[in-house]
Formats: structure tokens, sequence, C-alpha cells
């Protein structure tokens, strides 16, 4: 069946939270666990939210943002002690909010309402679907690895590059010339659908949103350039006094935390925070995860987040009026390799968008420094990370590079190359 | 701060040279039953420092390590002290989701080894180097002294074979970091857009800056972590006539030599495969470590999966490389170059000093090729030891994240073509492929790759200074 064009212009995201009846947590830790096939890992079939049966996600959890770094507020006595606890439910999928959220009511209305039921704001005659729509959190900040790549597609190129695989296999000694047909002949049967192309107004939608940048910029240049001397000196004065909080990991939530990890080659990571107090940090974050976002919008949606390769979907999200955000994203590899990655590859870009976390590693001019003190970072990161109780990801196994080498697959696929592109074609094979 | 070079007196010499001149070596597995007495025991011995092999031709070498248990064992308490490594107090083998990430999974999983889990956790690791004629007389004393010291023999590793050189036949140890022993290194800046082979003294000794440019955190109680290092042992059992037949199976005989030198990465004798170009590498004369991976990003020179690859794929901070502020800058914002080609960068960061040896008959390919199936042979192996500051970021990274991943540098459905336990992956394929160009540039997929290598021991000991050494052993 053909897709229907001008539906699915691409992935979106999804954040529901609702804050936890006191004394809700283990009960609700139990309840969740009854999801998951191995610690953490969702089973696509379970009972409560069968996942598997929304064919539009393609990573899903719910999380308790139990904030174990709430005491760093001591050193700054403006925030309050205080922050109520949520759960978390987060999506990426294809298509709108509107039309998961009709799919999660068909397909999991009883299984939500026993999980959401552990809210305080939750009854058993609450609409669902009203509590649903007015539980949406905007993340300030969200980042897709391949802009608007379905399950479909993924499912589709996966499926073909297993059986071009296994036709190659089956045939060590061919020459590539000889290989060809009998490639051909292994992925004739599979369905390649027609990848969408995104319809006009859409296009032209995301070109203003694109414009809005230089637009934004242009506009306060007036404003912001005289007061930069000034924004400069406040920031270095911060930088230089704000108190660093990276204290040394304990063992024994590392491995509660690890257990729920490496089950596939993916793994999910949330971390939770206060920012440091003030407007200027608040006003700053503001900023700088807008151009997050604006950038992994128009620039950064073909495979790169920069130059961090592995992150499948990401999100950054303002709790409790701007006090707090979350971050929560989808990864390949292990924590500390994500971690190596990270610091190795854009030191520059985790101090932007972090290094107005309390606590943060020490930054100069707002991206030196910071992450590039290794341990204080990981240790950082470690103080704020959280479990994700439950994890879903529609397609194990698969990498970013995977993904991306399934479309280069598909392509050559489609259009057979020949001579050295050819050898190149196959060797990806 | 004093540069590493002028506390050599306080250095185990292992730290700087792996003694191939003595070519026998025993490792010693002990555990403590009375702390008292081997602690005493332990005083008895002496440990040469680099600063001792240094001033004249050493006929014998003792050095010794501890486990965090151990360290308990002997009522030196490392879970009370703040700085050591969770990784070195949890233990190689304590934990399901390490053994995993490491690849100790399927038949390689802990329950199985000669050494290193549960009741056969070692506690102490006596390092015995000497030449041929002497080890016997040296062995024995140690063997004899130990009813008296407190300890039981929980295994004696002997080897007697020729340094550098592994049982598959290739030359081993070839590329090892150059440590900068003077501290004249100062990481960060374009400098680390290039390869290089120097290292910063902190990413092996503690109490040093390491890559970062920062000390990292160490036990200072009693001065115990400085001029200490993490050791790692693993013991791997090699399958020589499983590997060499299945080569001669896929390959025929003639090819397998080849297809073995792509699957290594360098040739039999230890050189770099035929198309890589020759480059200037900082820390290194040596024409065989003279050459980085940057020119061959797809791996047809040499394969991508390739073991040398694998276990150091000689990139720099950034693969684009040292060009010029604005290429720079942008190739930083990931505006230039491809995901694929960015796989795996700054190799600086997980760098370790090998100090392993072969054990076992040395039989040549031919012999292994012809021999009967079911002829018994001694097994052979490699008593594989490196040193590290950081065991998450250096050892456990390398065998994670590169030599056990099936994901490394993009790659799917393969692992280490020598040491890969080929276990279907996570939610994911078999591991048993490896992809290669073959030397008529056409690409090749093998599958079915066996299991050639098993692990047999293992774990994480701290291999004190001095000093360190003293303190631990004070009571």
């Amino acid at each position: 069946m053909p897709q229907a064009t001008g539906q699915v212009t691409g992935q979106a995201q999804l954040f529901i939270a609702g804050v936890l009846r006191h004394g809700a947590i283990p009960g609700l830790s139990a309840l969740l666990a009854t999801m998951n096939a191995a610690p953490g890992q969702a089973d696509p079939a379970n009972s409560l939210v069968p996942f598997g049966r929304i064919p539009s996600l393609h990573v899903a959890r719910f999380v308790v943002l139990e904030d174990p770094s709430l005491p760093d507020r001591l050193i700054a006595p403006t925030l309050p002690v205080q922050e109520p606890t949520r759960l978390a439910f987060i999506a990426d999928f294809d298509g709108t909010p509107d039309a998961l959220i009709a799919d999660l009511i068909a397909i999991t209305a009883p299984g939500l309402r026993r999980i959401f039921g552990h809210c305080n704001d939750f009854g058993d005659e609450t609409d669902l679907l009203q509590w649903l729509r007015a539980h949406r959190v905007r993340s300030a900040a969200t980042y897709v690895n391949w802009r608007g790549r379905s399950t479909a597609q993924v499912r589709e190129e996966a499926a073909l590059h297993e059986v071009l695989r296994t036709a190659r296999l089956a045939h060590p000694r061919a020459s590539p010339e000889q290989l060809l047909p009998i490639l051909h002949e292994a992925g004739a049967a599979m369905t390649l659908s027609p990848v969408p192309a995104p319809p006009l107004t859409w296009r032209i939608g995301e070109t203003a949103h694109f414009l809005l940048l230089p637009a934004i910029a242009l506009i306060l240049a007036p404003v912001l350039l005289p007061l930069v001397p000034f924004l400069a000196i406040l920031l270095r004065w911060r930088e230089t006094r704000d108190p660093v909080i990276a204290p040394p990991p304990s063992r024994e939530r590392n491995r509660t935390l690890s257990a729920l990890e490496d089950h596939d080659i993916t793994n999910q990571y949330s971390a939770i925070g206060s920012l440091k107090p003030g407007l200027f940090r608040r006003w700053l974050t503001i900023a700088i995860l807008w151009v997050i976002g604006w950038g992994a919008r128009h620039i950064f949606g073909k495979g790169r987040l920069a130059r961090v390769n592995t992150i499948h979907f990401a999100s950054w999200t303002f709790l409790d009026e701007g006090r707090r955000v979350f971050f929560a994203s989808n990864y390949d590899g292990s924590r500390e390799a994500y971690n190596d990655d990270f610091i190795n590859k854009v030191a520059f870009g985790l101090n932007l968008s972090f290094s107005n976390g309390l606590g943060y590693p020490r930054t100069r001019w707002l991206i030196l420094g910071g992450a590039r003190h290794e341990q204080d970072f990981k240790r950082y990161l470690f103080h704020h990370q959280i479990p994700t109780q439950v994890w879903y990801k529609a397609m194990p196994g698969l990498s970013t590079y995977d993904m991306a080498r399934n479309t280069r697959i598909r392509h050559g696929f489609e259009s057979p190359p020949s001579g050295a592109a050819l050898r190149r074609w196959i060797a990806e094979i | 701060m004093s540069a590493a070079a002028t506390e050599t007196g306080d250095i185990q010499a292992i730290v700087d040279r792996g003694f191939g001149s003595l070519r026998a070596a025993r490792y010693l597995l002990l555990r403590v039953i009375d702390p008292a007495a081997a602690r005493a025991w332990l005083r008895s011995l002496t440990v040469t420092s680099l600063a001792e092999a240094k001033s004249h031709r050493v006929s014998c070498v003792d050095q010794i390590a501890f486990t965090a248990a151990g360290l308990r064992a002997l009522g030196f308490a490392p879970d009370d002290i703040p700085g050591f490594a969770p990784e070195f107090l949890d233990g190689m083998a304590g934990d399901e989701r390490r053994s995993h990430r490491l690849g100790d999974a399927g038949e390689n999983a802990p329950q199985y080894w000669n050494w290193g889990a549960g009741a056969k956790e070692p506690h102490v690791l006596l390092i015995l180097l000497s030449t041929e004629e002497a080890i016997a007389t040296r062995e024995a004393q140690i063997v004899n002294a130990l009813p008296s010291a407190g300890c039981t023999l929980l295994a004696l590793n002997r080897s007697n074979a020729h340094v550098g050189h592994e049982p598959f036949g290739f030359a081993d140890g070839v590329s090892q970091p150059v440590l900068d022993w003077e501290g004249t290194l100062r990481p960060g800046g374009v400098r680390d857009r290039v390869y290089r082979n120097r290292l910063a003294m902190g990413e092996v000794l503690l109490g040093y800056p390491n890559e970062y440019g920062f000390v990292a955190d160490h036990p200072t109680k009693a001065g115990v972590g400085r001029n200490g290092s993490y050791l790692v042992y693993r013991q791997l059992e090699q399958d020589v006539r499983g590997f060499w037949q299945w080569l001669a199976q896929v390959a025929g005989p003639g090819g397998a030599g080849d297809l073995a030198a792509r699957m290594v990465g360098r040739t039999m004798d230890g050189a770099p495969l035929d198309d890589l170009p020759v480059t200037p590498v900082e820390g290194t004369q040596d024409r065989d470590n003279s050459f980085t991976f940057a020119a061959d990003p797809d791996g047809i020179a040499c394969p991508i999966g390739a073991h040398i690859r694998r276990a150091n794929p000689r990139s720099s901070d950034d693969p684009q490389g040292r060009r010029g502020f604005v290429r720079d800058l942008l190739s930083s914002l990931g505006l230039k170059g491809t995901a694929i080609h960015d796989a795996v960068a700054a190799a600086r960061f997980h760098r370790i000093v090998r100090r392993g040896r072969p054990y076992g008959p040395a039989i040549s390919p031919a012999e292994a090729i012809t021999a009967a199936e079911g002829a018994p042979l001694l097994p052979s192996g490699i008593h594989f030891i490196c040193l590290n500051a950081n065991l998450a970021r250096q050892f456990e990274f390398v065998q994670g994240a590169w030599i056990a991943s099936p994901s490394f540098a993009g790659l799917s459905g393969e692992s280490d073509p020598l040491l890969g336990h080929r276990g279907p992956a996570d939610g994911s394929l078999a591991t048993d492929a490896f992809s290669h160009v073959d030397r008529h540039g056409c690409p090749r997929l093998l599958g079915g790759v066996p299991r050639f290598v098993t692990v047999k021991g293992g774990a994480y000991f701290f291999l004190p200074g001095l000093k360190g050494l003293a303190a631990i052993l004070s009571g």
C-alpha cells in the first residue's frame, strides 16, 4: 500500500510528564518492570503498552524523573529545596504528536491508565486523551539522526540488506560483476516503498524557520552588540566563581545503571539537573537550546550532530518553570565510549548545552574547558544520570551507521553502479 | 611536579620495558591465607625498580601487583581509601555487564576460566623474569617458600617462548606508545589533529598529567598511588591448528598466509600491509610503525576490521587532520567529512602499554595445517599483560568498544578476526564475518569465521610504586 504522502513529514517527539503521588514510586517501578523482557528493555508485546503494535514508533521510554542531584541546591539557596517527582513518557516517532496520542489511546489505553494512575491528578474518572494533551511538555530542543527517515524505510532497507548479505555470503568467490545479477535476484521480491518527497508547504515552513535565526540575529544585533562586553564580563565573573559538583561515582549506583545497559547496540540515556540560579543563566540556556534545536533541524539532519554520529534521537526539556533541564538520548555503543566520544569530538557543544547546569565543570568563555576536564565531566554526567525504567527501540541491533549504510545499499540496488562504484557498493553489503 | 624520569627508583621496571632478553617468565598467581605472614614474606622480596634496570644489565626481575581482593585480604582496605579506580575495585569478572562488554561471554565467560573468578580470583601476581638457565631455581625458591609465606599457589603460568612472537606465528608487540618520561608533552590544540605515538605519562602512571592535561584522581593516602599503574592480565588460549586449517580451507594452502595477514593487519614479520604509505609519526622511528590509516579510510589496503586496526586505529583527534583554521573549524562543527569516516577518533586516549608473553610450543603454519585433527597439542596462547592508568578509558575501551564491538567503525556482523567470540551481537547478527578487499581489489566477505581464541583467565591488578608497595605491606 503506498504511503499517504503529505502525512509523514518526518519524525516528531512527544514528551508527557505527570507529577507522581507521594509514595507511588515502588508500586510504579514494579508495574513498569513487568513491561520488560530484560532489565530496562521493553518487551515489544508487553500487555501494558505493546510498543510493537505502533509501527510509527522509533524509540520510547518511561522514566521516573527522580533527581539525585537536588541536594546540590545547598549551594544555590535561591532555588527551592524540593521539586516534584514526575513520571515521563517520551517517544520519537513518524508523524504528528496528535496521531501518536490517538494510536496510544486506541491500542494502549488500559495500560496507560494503570501507569499514569500513579500521578497525583489522575483518577478513575480522568479523560485519558485530555490528560495526555494537558500534560504534554514541549522540549526546548530535539535532535533526529536522519530527518525524514521513517520506521518503514529503516525496516525495508534493513530487510533488503539482510537478503543481499545472505546472497553475498553464499557466493564468497564471485566477482563483483558476477555478484550483481545474483544480488538483484535475491532482492527482487523485497518491498521498497518510495520515500515520500516532503510537500511544498512543509518545505516553505522549514525555509521560513531556517531564516528565523538570521532574522532574529539581525533584529537583536543592535541591542545585543553593545551589551556584549558587559555580558562577557558577567559570564567570566560567573565562570570563575561557580562551584563544580562532581563527586566520585558510587559503585552501587553504577551497577544499577549498567544493569540496564548494553542489551542492544543502542542504549538509552536519561539525565536531570538544575540550572544555575538567576536570569542570566536561564536566558542563556533558552537561547543556546533554541540554537541547538535550530541547528539540529536545519544543519545536522543527515547522520551527524556536529561530529557525533552515534545518536539516534535526543531531546533537552525544561522542567519546573525552567529551573531544571531533562536530557534524553538514544545512542550506540556503551556509556563510557559515548562519554569519550562526546568529550573528544564536541566538548564545545557539551559546554554550550550543559554549562549552565549547577555544578558543571569549569568552562572558559562558554565553550572552552568544561568537558575537557574529563574526570570532573564524567562524574558530573554520572551524578545526573538516572535509570530509565522502560526503554523501547523498534529496530534492535541497528546502529546509526547501519541505517545510513542500508540506505546507500538501497540506492545502489535501485540504480546499479558499475566499475569502482560497484565494488564500493558490494563492499558495504 | 617532578617528571617520571626523576622517580625511576620508585617505579617497577616493567612499566618501561618488557625485558625480552630474559627469555623465561613465570606468572605466579597467589591467594593470601595469612595476611601477616604474607606481608612479611612479600616485604622480603626484592622488587626490581626501573632505576636498577637502567643502571646495569639485570639477570632477573621480580615485580609485584595486587587485585582489589588481594589488598582486602592483606588488610589494606582499598574500598575505604578514596582514589582507587571503580573498575579495579569491582574486578574484571565481578559484574556480568562488564564481562558482556569485554566479550567475556559464551565460551569466554568467567565461569569457564582456569583462574580469575570467584574462589579462583588471585590476590597477588608475582612476575619473575629471568634467563632460561636461572628460572627453574628462582621458581623453586618461591614455590618452596609459599607454605610459610601465608599464601597458596592458585596458578603458575610459564612462558619460555620467543618473546615478540605469538603462537599463530605473527610478530607481536610491534606497536607500543612511547612514554613521555621527561614530562615535556603538552597535549591540546591543533597538534592533536595529527596522530602521534608519544603518550602523556599520566596515561600509564598514576600521579602525572594525562592526555587531557590533568592529573587524575588516584589514592594519595600514604602515597600508595603515585608511580603505580593498573595491570590487566588475561590468559588467551589460541587454537593454532584451528586457525591455520580454517585459513587453508577458505583460502587454499597458498592463500592462507595472505588472508591471515589481512586478518591481523600486518605480515607475519610485523610489517604493515603493502599498500599503506609510509607516514612519519611523532614518537617512533620504526618503519613498522610509521604509518596511519588516514590514507585508507575504506579499508582497501588494510581491512577496517583487521586486528591491529581495531586495537589501535591510529586516528588523530580529527580524521580530517590539520588543514588550517577555517577548515579545522568547519570540520570540528561536523560540516566536513562523513560520519562513517569519523567513526573512530582520538586514539591517544585509548592507548595501552603491552607487556605480554606467549606460552606453549611454537609450531609453524605448515605444521599446523598438516597436524592431524585428533593429535594432542600442548595448549598455547598469550599471557596478555597491559598497563594503563584509566581502566575504563583505556583497556576496557579498547577491548569493549574496539576489539569486541560488533559496530566498530560502522561495521556490522563482525568481531575481531583473531579475538572475537563470534556470538550474536546485542539484538543483532552473529559476529562471525570478516570483510576485506583482496589483493586484486575485489571486496570479499567471509562468513562463519570460527572462534580461534578463548579466554582462560583474567584479573585487574594494581602495580604499585615501590613506596606504595611498602605502604601496602606495612600492615
